[in-house]
């Protein structure tokens, strides 16, 4: 197994299917600046998604491209948290979604800025100055609908109830960060759970939300088994490159 | 043969297509250039991972620049890096001056660490200079605004994320 290479898979393949998914608010955003903020967040989310991607290619020294990682996979070959593929649902799903990462990305970022890795190090410090814009956004939001109306509120008490179980697939520890955290280059997400645990708790308390006990976790995004929603998302994301190859514009 | 500063002069003539106003050096995205005898390497770095803009300007750059290191039998290479991380702390005072005058309020210090942690420090409206300001949204036209109202003269305007 080459460790480094399915390390970056995941940190790209998170990156980039948050990223689409956000795309799809375009024209859709509940008033004009939401919609410009999604989809601005979604283009941090592809930026970071094309440098890990790129990386994961020369890992894997296949001759793989950010372009051929992206579209000429199947489902089973994505290593993305399955948080990352539900389904946008209402603005308060995509909200808590967007949280939930966004406080996990703050983490990983800050943990990924010391790798011994100079590439890997240079990316996560540029991309944590972006996640940390992207939790302020998204933790503001969750305490405007968490704190507002009664309809606001327990829509966006359900996103949370909902999403949670899904959020653990995170923090998901196995032989690849194992090896990614030993090494040095890598982190294990499990060493950052307890900062994330006081994030969201923080957040539910000053949002006036509860947060759910003994969730049922769920996993698998790490292993390639993924979400039936997974490959609606891929077929669309993947059409065009796979009907015309190598096309060039 | 130009020396590696007379390629820099160069790309201060290469405009930043979104900002115009400023060029690609004075934005902090160029961040070096060395001349060989057989090439000439330009470094440049993004404002945002996903800045749309960055291949329209090595793009822009290899335009304004090959055909001249053709002539002394250079190829040149325009090369993304990703460290050090671009910050608006790059921005020089004139360069800040340059945004207000175009319509743009420029970003304050990094050392400001309210920029990040939510409590937004003062901005001014670049059109009437009242501080009377609001934040409209944390994202504005492009990856590197947020979008601000002044309550004095009503503009809407930009206002450079402070990264």
């Amino acid at each position: 197994m080459n460790a480094r290479f399915e390390y970056l898979l995941r940190l790209g393949d998170d990156a980039l299917i948050l990223g689409q998914q956000l795309g799809l608010w375009t024209g859709h955003g509940p008033v004009l600046e939401e919609d410009i903020a999604l989809t601005n967040i979604g283009l941090d989310q592809i930026g970071q998604a094309r440098a890990w991607l790129t990386l994961a290619g020369k890992a894997e020294g296949a001759g793989r491209d950010e372009d051929k990682l992206a579209y000429f996979r199947d489902q089973s070959g994505f290593r993305n948290a399955l948080l990352c593929e539900r389904p946008n649902g209402h603005f308060g799903d995509t909200i808590v979604r967007q949280f939930l990462f966004d406080a996990y990305a703050v983490c990983l970022h800050a943990a990924l800025s010391g790798s011994s890795d100079a590439e890997m190090a240079a990316i996560a410090r540029k991309s944590a100055k972006e996640s940390a814009y992207h939790l302020r956004h998204s933790r503001a939001w969750m305490v405007r609908l968490g704190d507002g109306t009664e309809e606001s509120h327990s829509k966006v008490q359900q996103s949370l109830n909902d999403l949670l179980p899904y959020a653990g697939d995170l923090f998901h520890s196995d032989a690849v960060t194992e090896q990614a955290a030993g090494e040095g280059w890598g982190a294990d997400p499990a060493a950052f759970r307890p900062a994330w645990d006081t994030a969201v708790d923080e957040m539910c308390a000053e949002a006036c939300l509860t947060r759910p006990e003994s969730v049922p976790e769920q996993v698998g995004g790490r292993e390639g088994r993924h979400t039936e929603q997974l490959s609606f998302l891929l077929a669309e994301m993947q059409v065009l490159p796979r009907t015309y190859p190598d096309a060039q514009w | 043969m130009r020396s590696a500063d007379d390629w820099l002069a160069l790309l201060q003539t290469v405009p930043d297509p979104e900002i115009p106003v400023l060029n690609v050096v004075e934005m902090g995205i160029v961040r070096g250039v060395d001349t060989t005898d057989s090439a000439v390497d330009v470094r440049i770095t993004p404002t945002y991972m996903g800045c749309p803009a960055m291949d329209a300007i090595a793009d822009d750059i290899r335009a304004t620049l090959s055909p001249l290191a053709k002539e002394e039998s250079k190829e040149l290479r325009v090369e993304l890096v990703y460290a050090p991380a671009w910050t608006t702390d790059w921005l020089s005072e004139e360069a800040k001056a340059k945004l207000e005058a175009y319509g743009i309020a420029p970003p304050g210090k990094t050392t400001d660490k309210r920029a990040l942690s939510g409590d937004a420090p003062s901005v001014r409206c670049p059109k009437c200079k009242s501080n009377a300001t609001e934040l409209v949204s944390l994202f504005g036209s492009t990856a590197c605004k947020a979008h601000y109202r002044c309550n004095d003269c009503a503009e809407p305007f930009d206002h450079f994320k402070c990264i």
